[in-house]
């Protein structure tokens, strides 16, 4: 049988400073122009690099190459990924423009593959509205460049915003895939350690003795606030609203705490030993996930002794 | 085993945004001010070690190879260590054990942090599925673990605060520092807003882009140098699980051990007395009387009395972060080696404004993770 | 020469299966968990699509009491160099080095986009498979690159051990002859793509010489096979070991366990592992193994 999965997006857009080289020729392209930087030994590297390979100083030394190149290798894409730069059948290719001594990654639109070939002459396509970045280089496309149709470089662009997007699928272990059919029946199980006797909720290899846990266990939905922090701070990827109360709860019948909220109690009422039971959430929205329970709320038991929870910090 | 020693240390300025830099200028900027502190150029340096934290930061998977002709590592051995926020001592160490096993004569470990990528907080929240939408930021992480520290201490409530005006006050003798606070107070900590309660705002690090970088070479290497050297005495690393049944957050039994072998390798019996000057990492105020105990300085529930004493400060019995620590600056992947770096730019007498008076034996320190990653070094003026 | 040895290999094709790989290779090597002086493994945050990835890996080793422990966010065959200068030193005499990848997580083929220049190409997505692609053009190679090796999953441990502690617990330590590794500059057109200098020099520092019997290449892609024996220098009648597939950061360890056991076995007195890491074999290690010291 094969355990749970589900997918799992990672999405930022990083904001990328540029420095004084990466940063003109960004500029450069937002303007319609082609940098390179020039090194000791004469050769002009485009993209342009910010230090000398051999004498490792910084480049200082920009100059301008042409829009339009050869082709030195290619590659044919028949379904472009996301993100590529057209969305229909393409080419990679590194490209030597007129005038620099390396060549540079890009996509050619050729429509089919067979117009594509190496000593294909190929010039910038730009896009249509730059913004100081690689993009701004929409893609190549067969045929030279007219005369010079850029303006004058404008100011050093210095940050470039840069969209990562990743999908993941996250597929849970024996251990988490038995835990979560536990809750979406509103059990909460753990599982012992065949070499320390621990009980781990969730279960999982004991972190301890490096094995893998053995008896299945049912825990209690009542435990002890070991300790605690009250968060009054909002924070980027935040899932609730401050101030809040994250615990860390002992379930009886478990040797280490799950972290938790805990509500229905004003939170500078919160304390170490405090006894608290789930709150679940109504019967009809459980599903294979830990957020079957709600939060944790006081249950009235007189508070736990400190010896009782101490090691369970 | 052959002996290692520090050459010499850059860093950058450290600041909230470096925009007038790329990745490799950033890195650079620590570096050619290593490479001029040793005394060193390029053709002398045989390996390049790079540490970094979690690679979503900067939104670029394995930056070591974008960036490894820049740092002058192409046609050379290039190491890239992840060790969490121990990161940038494991990057010294492991380039320690390249010169002790005779492998190179000199070589660069620079670890570096671009925070203003992305969002560190964002990074570090990301929430698989299948899991709880508990979470509670860095502070809400370790803030548990500062509570549980002042029940079992009886530490009073002002130490924390006591710290981060110690830490802010020095970081204002240092010119690199991001965060410059010299007319701090315990009233101005006391009154900053509670974030994750126990912790203050004045009680929590920044976020930073910053780079360091240390020259690491033999004793022919220190033989050809012109300036002073710290020797490195000895260093240690130790792990244990982020959570296991009866784990201790307050005093984790890995910088524990750490502490304890690294003690044993320098000889040190009285670390309070033989040491001089320490760089404990100390993302939230509260953690330096906590791992003034775990190290081993003094004994358990004891730690925050060094603190009210006074001892911590510069001039004191063992002056700890006299470079205002990570509470001042916090490039998250290079905090670990700046406290490496300040701990043997102590010992070779090139502190500036913030050295400790004849400095000669130091302990840098790192640690990450959920309180289980630690990396250390002790150096000294003498081999 | 180092008197450092391979005496312990173990894979799994699951990147989870770490603690059944732990036991295996441990078993091979004659040691217990606790007579691990240095744990050192390799993995990416990257392919698990989260910060940290590899902190969960020590769950599986039962770190209480804590060990001595380092983390390279590359390939494991660069932990395995980490372990084996933290011997040379003088630091440990046993270590053991692992690594694991879960090439299936996500969509590889984008995701290793991030790999390169992060300003002027990576924004451009282009994938692992087109970038293969380039090469092997330049080279007239034949050989289509294809999404089939592109990267799987695995784990992969050796246990290493130095002088007496290699010998104790084996007839046939796989002595480690020499080992190095170099990198490339990484612009896509700042170096001949149809040649592996940084593999070429790795081979001279550690020692390699063609009259090597066996030969086990790690090559995400079939045509750098044959860039790869030319940058090495290794002709035809050297027995190339079969390719397993590009476990996702265990590959080229993986390598290294399986030319060792070439040693271990007795099948051969000499061998030459290869691990690559980065972009069209950007970084390269080379690690010779032997029968005797």
């Amino acid at each position: 049988m094969d355990t749970l999965a589900a997918p799992l997006t990672i999405a930022f857009d990083y904001t990328r400073s540029l420095g004084p080289v990466l940063g003109r020729f960004m500029a450069g392209l937002r303007d319609h122009r082609v940098l390179g930087s020039r090194t000791a030994d004469g050769r002009v590297h485009v993209p342009p690099l910010e230090f000398d390979p051999d004498t490792l100083a910084p480049l200082t030394d920009l100059v301008e190459v042409s829009p339009t190149g050869t082709v030195v290798t290619w590659a044919w894409v028949d379904q472009p990924l996301e993100g590529q730069p057209l969305d229909h059948p393409f080419a990679w290719a590194l490209i030597r423009l007129d005038g620099a001594d390396t060549p540079m990654l890009h996509a050619v639109d050729t429509g089919t593959e067979d117009k594509i070939k190496i000593g294909l002459r190929v010039r910038i396509r730009w896009s249509p509205s730059p913004t100081g970045h690689i993009r701004d280089i929409a893609c190549f496309e067969p045929g030279t460049a007219p005369e010079r149709t850029g303006h004058e470089i404008g100011d050093a662009v210095t940050i470039m915003t840069t969209p990562i997007r990743l999908h993941y699928t996250h597929t849970t272990s024996v251990e988490e895939d038995r835990y979560l059919r536990a809750l979406a029946e509103g059990r909460i199980v753990g599982q012992r350690c065949p070499a320390c006797c621990k009980v781990y909720v969730p279960p999982r290899v004991c972190p301890a003795d490096g094995v893998a846990p053995g008896e299945v266990v049912e825990v209690t939905d009542k435990g002890t606030v070991t300790t605690f922090c009250v968060v009054n701070v909002p924070f980027a990827g935040q899932r609730l609203t401050p101030p809040y109360v994250v615990a860390q709860v002992l379930l009886d019948g478990a040797d280490i705490p799950i972290p938790h909220l805990i509500l229905g109690v004003p939170s500078d009422q919160v304390r170490m030993g405090l006894r608290v039971s789930a709150v679940w959430r109504d019967r009809a929205d459980w599903s294979t996930t830990p957020e079957n329970i709600d939060h944790f709320e006081p249950n009235g038991e007189p508070d736990a002794p400190y010896e009782s929870y101490a090691e369970h910090q | 085993m052959r002996r290692a020693a520090v050459l010499g240390t850059g860093q950058t300025d450290h600041r909230t945004r470096r925009t007038d830099v790329s990745m490799a200028g950033l890195c650079r900027e620590a570096i050619d001010r290593a490479l001029l502190d040793a005394g060193t150029d390029w053709s002398q340096i045989d390996a390049v070690v790079l540490g970094k934290a979690p690679d979503l930061f900067e939104g670029v998977m394995m930056p070591e190879l974008a960036l490894a002709q820049s740092l002058g590592a192409a046609g050379k051995p290039l190491l890239r260590v992840h060790t969490a926020g121990s990161v940038g001592g494991a990057t010294a160490i492991v380039a320690t054990s390249l010169i002790r096993a005779g492998v190179h004569r000199r070589v660069l470990a620079v670890a570096f942090e671009k925070q203003s990528e992305s969002n560190a907080m964002w990074a570090l929240s990301i929430q698989p599925p299948f899991t709880a939408p508990i979470t509670a930021g860095a502070g809400g992480y370790f803030a548990p673990h500062i509570r549980s520290y002042i029940r079992r201490s009886g530490a009073p409530p002002h130490i924390g605060a006591l710290v981060a005006v110690k830490d802010r006050r020095n970081g204002a003798l240092n010119p690199h520092t991001h965060l410059r606070q010299p007319d701090i107070t315990l009233e101005s900590v006391q009154a900053s807003p509670m974030l994750w309660d126990p912790i203050r705002f004045d009680e929590t690090c920044p976020s930073s882009d910053g780079a360091c970088a240390v020259v690491i070479g033999d004793a022919a290497a220190v033989s050809a140098a012109s300036r002073e050297v710290a020797w490195i005495k000895a260093t240690s690393m130790r792990t244990e699980p982020t959570f296991y049944a009866g784990k201790d957050h307050v005093n984790p039994r890995a910088g524990a051990d750490a502490a304890a072998a690294l003690w044993a390798s320098a000889g040190i019996k009285d670390p309070l007395r033989e040491i001089d000057v320490a760089e404990l990492y100390v993302p939230f105020s509260w953690f330096e009387p906590m791992w003034l105990e775990n190290v081993g300085f003094i004994g358990q529930g004891q730690g925050w009395k060094l603190v009210e004493n006074g001892d911590t400060r510069i001039g004191g019995v063992l002056p700890v972060n006299p470079s205002g620590g990570v509470l001042c600056s916090n490039p998250i992947g290079a905090s670990g080696l700046l406290r490496f770096a300040e701990s043997a730019m102590q010992v070779m007498g090139r502190a500036g404004e913030h050295q400790v008076p004849d400095a000669a034996t130091a302990l840098g320190h790192a640690y990450g993770g959920g309180s289980q990653f630690f990396s250390m070094w002790v150096v000294g003026r003498t081999p | 020469m180092s008197d450092i040895a391979v005496i312990g290999f173990a894979r799994s094709p699951r990147s989870e299966a770490l603690v059944e790989v732990f036991d295996e290779v441990l078993s091979s090597a004659g040691l217990g968990r606790r007579e691990i002086d240095f744990w050192c493994s390799g993995s990416s945050d990257y392919l698990a699509g989260r910060a940290f990835s590899f902190v969960s890996a020590v769950d599986a080793i039962g770190a209480v009491p804590p060990i001595s422990e380092s983390h390279v966010e590359m390939d494991a065959a660069w932990a395995l160099y980490e372990a084996y200068v933290k011997i040379l030193a003088g630091e440990a005499e046993t270590a053991l080095v692992y690594g694991f990848g879960k090439g299936s997580a996500g969509d590889l083929n984008r995701v290793l986009a991030l790999q390169t220049d992060p300003y002027t190409v990576a924004p451009l997505w282009p994938d692992a498979i087109s970038l293969a692609t380039l090469q092997a053009r330049l080279m007239s190679a034949e050989l289509r690159p294809s999404e089939q090796n592109l990267g799987t999953d695995g784990a992969s441990a050796v246990v290493l051990a130095a002088g007496d502690r290699a010998t104790r617990n084996r007839d046939r330590p796989a002595w480690i002859t020499g080992i190095a590794h170099r990198v490339d500059p990484p612009g896509l057109g700042e170096r001949d793509l149809t040649t592996a200098p940084s593999a070429t020099g790795a081979a001279a520092d550690a020692g390699l010489t063609p009259d090597v019997e066996v030969a086990a290449l790690h090559t995400p892609f079939a045509h750098q096979q044959l860039l790869l024996r030319r940058a090495l220098g290794l002709g035809d009648d050297v027995r190339y070991l079969p390719d397993t597939g590009n476990a996702m950061f265990s590959g080229g360890l993986a390598r290294i366990g399986a030319a060792a056991e070439e040693i271990m076995s007795g099948r051969a007195r000499t061998a030459v592992a290869h691990a690559t890491s980065g972009p069209l074999l950007q970084q390269n290690l080379v690690c010779t193994l032997g029968g005797t010291r």
